[in-house]
């Protein structure tokens, strides 16, 4: 059995790559599954930032495949959820420093143990990418509803296939439901016509992202934060429940009745 | 040193390794995959070992290199059960698959149309992919922004034209391109250039053709 091993790509840079694998482990750890995330983003790491574990980093993923740290010794554990592990990217090198079939023997190293490995793949289609998506069981792609977001997003999905890692699965990230309703944004239907993958999750904007981020708490953890809402039930429909899409309107109608509520005089 | 050929076969690319000492095969074998990495790139390669024992540790060895390169492989030949074991402990084909043989004599069908050769891609074109063909060009699926068809002859899309699409690319001024929605990013035909123009309403069949040196988009009636 094992470890699914699950891969978060873009193509694009800033869609919430990061921001997503350290949220769906924190989702998926709360949720009491051992969960390993690696940053395969070798010079430009951050997770380890978005997670908040920046100050503990002693070895990393380019010293365990150079061997001159043991698998164990990389692996940071979560502060705050004993079953969560990182493995950190270096920040010295470069992505020509890990090949595929390093990326391959640590996962096949680390299945046993765990029931989710999560790799966090670097922007763009080069050897960072090849790296991260190489022991990928499952390949979830994250995108924006902006043209140029979705355009490399297909661009991925089609270089995933000829990988013949599977169907990959869409996360929409950073949804405006208001800018939707007036036409400025690209709708879901939109997105979901032109890449025609199966749909994991929805996230809506939210500006407890970017705090959470700054502050290293994944915002899955916050209970009252919509995408923290959204990316629990990515979490549980990657174990395999049957979870609803969150109705983003509803959430308007809440936004404005506030909004009346608290305008003079309304 | 240990010869290395290279050859062309209906199922792959084949890559017969020549007796000498494994020590020296394989950097042999990895140099000649290397210098033509590109050319192996995206094919299925067939290895053969002939007699020579190559054990798991050296096949996984040479697979990861192999992988290292973006090379594929699906097949090991031998005569030698080692290799044959080695081959299939790793998942790998070890035999050609069987031809399926028809029961019946069918009545010869006659190969050669009069006409211009065509291809049919029956899947959906994504960003960056492209495909370039010397004759016509038949899509069922899409063919999305990013994506790009290049054909001496005509192109049909039983889809939507997101993409660029050139047809009759050698000055064939008669080619013609039609989908089901077409709304490309660019379209050429011999050497007119169009652009789509704003949608009005729904998408509805098109075929566009060269008229007076233009590119003119016509709806499409049976």
């Amino acid at each position: 059995m094992g470890a699914q091993v699950i891969t978060v790509t873009s193509g694009k840079g800033g869609v919430g790559k990061t921001t997503a694998t350290a949220n769906i482990a924190a989702a998926l750890a709360q949720d009491g599954a051992k969960v390993v995330c690696i940053d395969a983003d070798i010079g430009l790491r951050n997770l380890d930032v978005v997670m908040g574990l920046e100050n503990r980093i002693v070895y990393d993923l380019v010293h365990i495949v150079e061997g001159s740290a043991r698998l164990r010794q990389a692996m940071i554990k979560d502060k705050r959820l004993p079953e969560l592990y990182l493995i950190p990217a270096a920040q010295t090198r470069d992505k020509s420093a890990v090949s595929p079939s390093d990326m391959i023997r640590i996962c096949d190293e680390l299945r046993p143990d765990f029931d989710f490995v999560l790799i966090d793949s670097p922007a763009g289609i080069e050897r960072g990418f090849r790296n991260a998506i190489a022991p990928a069981n499952k390949v979830v792609i994250i995108t924006n509803p902006e043209v140029s977001a979705v355009r490399d997003a297909d661009r991925i999905i089609g270089l995933v296939e000829s990988e013949q890692k599977g169907p990959a699965m869409l996360i929409l990230n950073r949804i405006k439901p208001e800018m939707i309703k007036r036409g400025d944004m690209l709708s879901i239907d939109d997105v979901l016509d032109v890449l025609a993958i199966d749909l994991l999750g929805i996230v809506p904007e939210d500006e407890q992202i970017v705090i959470g981020s700054n502050r290293g708490t994944p915002v899955a953890l916050d209970e009252k934060s919509r995408a923290g809402q959204a990316f629990r039930n990515i979490a549980k429909r990657l174990r395999g429940e049957n979870v609803p899409f969150m109705d983003l309107d509803k959430q308007d109608g809440f936004f404005s009745r506030l909004g009346k509520m608290i305008r003079p005089g309304g | 040193m240990t010869a290395i050929s290279i050859k062309g076969i209906k199922e792959g690319v084949l890559v017969t390794v020549g007796d000498g000492e494994w020590s020296e095969a394989l950097p042999a074998l990895l140099a000649k995959m290397r210098e033509n990495a590109e050319f192996f790139r995206g094919a299925r390669l067939v290895l053969q070992f002939g007699g020579r024992g190559v054990n798991a540790s050296e096949l996984g060895k040479l697979r990861g290199e192999l992988s290292d390169l973006q090379i594929n492989l699906w097949m090991v030949l031998s005569e030698s059960t080692v290799t044959i074991n080695a081959a299939k402990s790793f998942g790998l084909e070890t035999e050609f698959p069987k031809k399926e043989i028809l029961p019946v004599d069918l009545p010869p069908i006659p190969l050669h149309e009069d006409g211009t050769q065509a291809i049919l891609i029956d899947r959906t074109l994504r960003s960056g992919k492209s495909v370039n063909f010397d004759g016509h060009v038949v899509v069922i699926g899409d063919v999305n922004a990013g994506a790009e068809i290049i054909a001496t002859g005509n192109v049909v899309v039983w889809g939507r034209v997101r993409g660029t699409v050139q047809a009759g690319v050698k000055g064939d001024t008669a080619a013609v391109v039609c989908a089901l929605d077409l709304a490309p990013t660019q379209l050429r035909i011999a050497d007119a250039i169009a652009t789509s123009p704003k949608r009005r309403g729904k998408p509805e069949p098109e075929i566009a053709l060269v008229r007076d040196g233009k590119i003119v988009a016509e709806r499409w009636k049976a």
